[in-house]
């Protein structure tokens, strides 16, 4: 829809890369538990993964990297309000 | 002919559809906070076995390829709205019925899954890491459960012509709640699978 879109969508062989990308990150994840000389940076790695494909997804197939910046903003502070509510249920848990 | 029917809402004096998709980013962003809390929880009681099954029952290669599924549904999903934008119905009803069937897979999966857990002896009952666990892929199922609903919907009225009618923004909504639900699925895969094996 034009009056909603600032940039055209990535076309269908551009989403196929897209997902192909996500596989091999998806591989990556998978094979980095049974690696022991990866156990020292194992949480920072797989979370890093994670991001990464989380973003890849919202960015390309939500078309929130082409979409109006309203919607970037209500999602984003829907996700971001989620570290603070994840640290206070914790803290107020003693677990932190 | 891929095309079938009139121009979308042509007989509306002002676009909501701004306003429809605004509401439909917020109510994902209040989804996050909604999954971002059970996830918390999920870690308070990780460690909270009370003797009974805890990670070390997982099963990783089977939750890879059910990950797998669900990742690539997004895939498919992102087509079904590609084709709908072209409109070309049929490519838009292939690729709706493909992420249903991909969906519904994901689900047969997670079944199997919950069923070997409770033979192993973990149930909701166990522990607080059972109840933690079983309501945080519980409560995600339940969402694949309702986008597959959602999905197997449009895929009918697809059948009919009746997809363009008045109802041109509600594949792209169903679209983000679909790619909603895999992006949640990356991070339950990663935290609450991958980090605790």
């Amino acid at each position: 829809m034009a009056e909603t879109t600032h940039r055209s969508h990535p076309t269908p062989a551009a989403y196929w890369g897209i997902a192909l990308f996500l596989a091999v990150v998806t591989a990556i994840e998978i094979a980095i538990p049974s690696i022991s000389a990866f156990d020292p940076v194992k949480v920072p790695l797989l979370l890093g993964l994670a991001i990464i494909k989380f973003g890849t997804v919202v960015m390309f197939f939500m078309h929130l990297r082409y979409d109006k910046k309203l919607y970037r903003t209500l999602f984003l502070l829907g996700v971001i309000g989620v570290v603070p509510l994840m640290v206070i249920m914790l803290l107020s848990m003693d677990a932190l | 002919m891929t095309s079938e029917a009139a121009p979308v809402e042509a007989h509306d004096t002002h676009d909501v559809r701004p306003i429809r998709k605004a509401a439909m980013w917020v109510f994902l962003g209040s989804e996050a906070m909604f999954f971002g809390s059970m996830i918390a929880t999920f870690l308070l009681y990780r460690n909270t076995t009370a003797d009974g099954p805890g990670a070390e029952i997982f099963n990783i290669p089977f939750t890879s390829a059910s990950s797998f599924v669900l990742l690539m549904s997004s895939l498919t999903m992102v087509l079904a709205h590609n084709a709908f934008e072209k409109r070309d119905a049929r490519a838009t009803r292939i690729w709706l019925l493909a992420t249903a069937l991909l969906g519904i897979t994901f689900l047969a999966g997670q079944i199997f899954e919950f069923t070997e857990f409770v033979h192993e002896g973990l149930k909701v009952s166990t522990s607080s890491f059972g109840s933690a666990f079983y309501m945080l892929t519980g409560f995600h199922g339940a969402h694949v459960a309702i986008g597959v609903t959602m999905l197997l919907a449009m895929f009918f009225l697809s059948l009919d012509g009746r997809l363009y009618e008045d109802r041109g923004l509600n594949v792209e909504l169903i679209g983000l709640y679909w790619h909603f639900v895999d992006i949640v699925w990356i991070i339950i895969f990663t935290v609450v699978y991958l980090l605790q094996v």
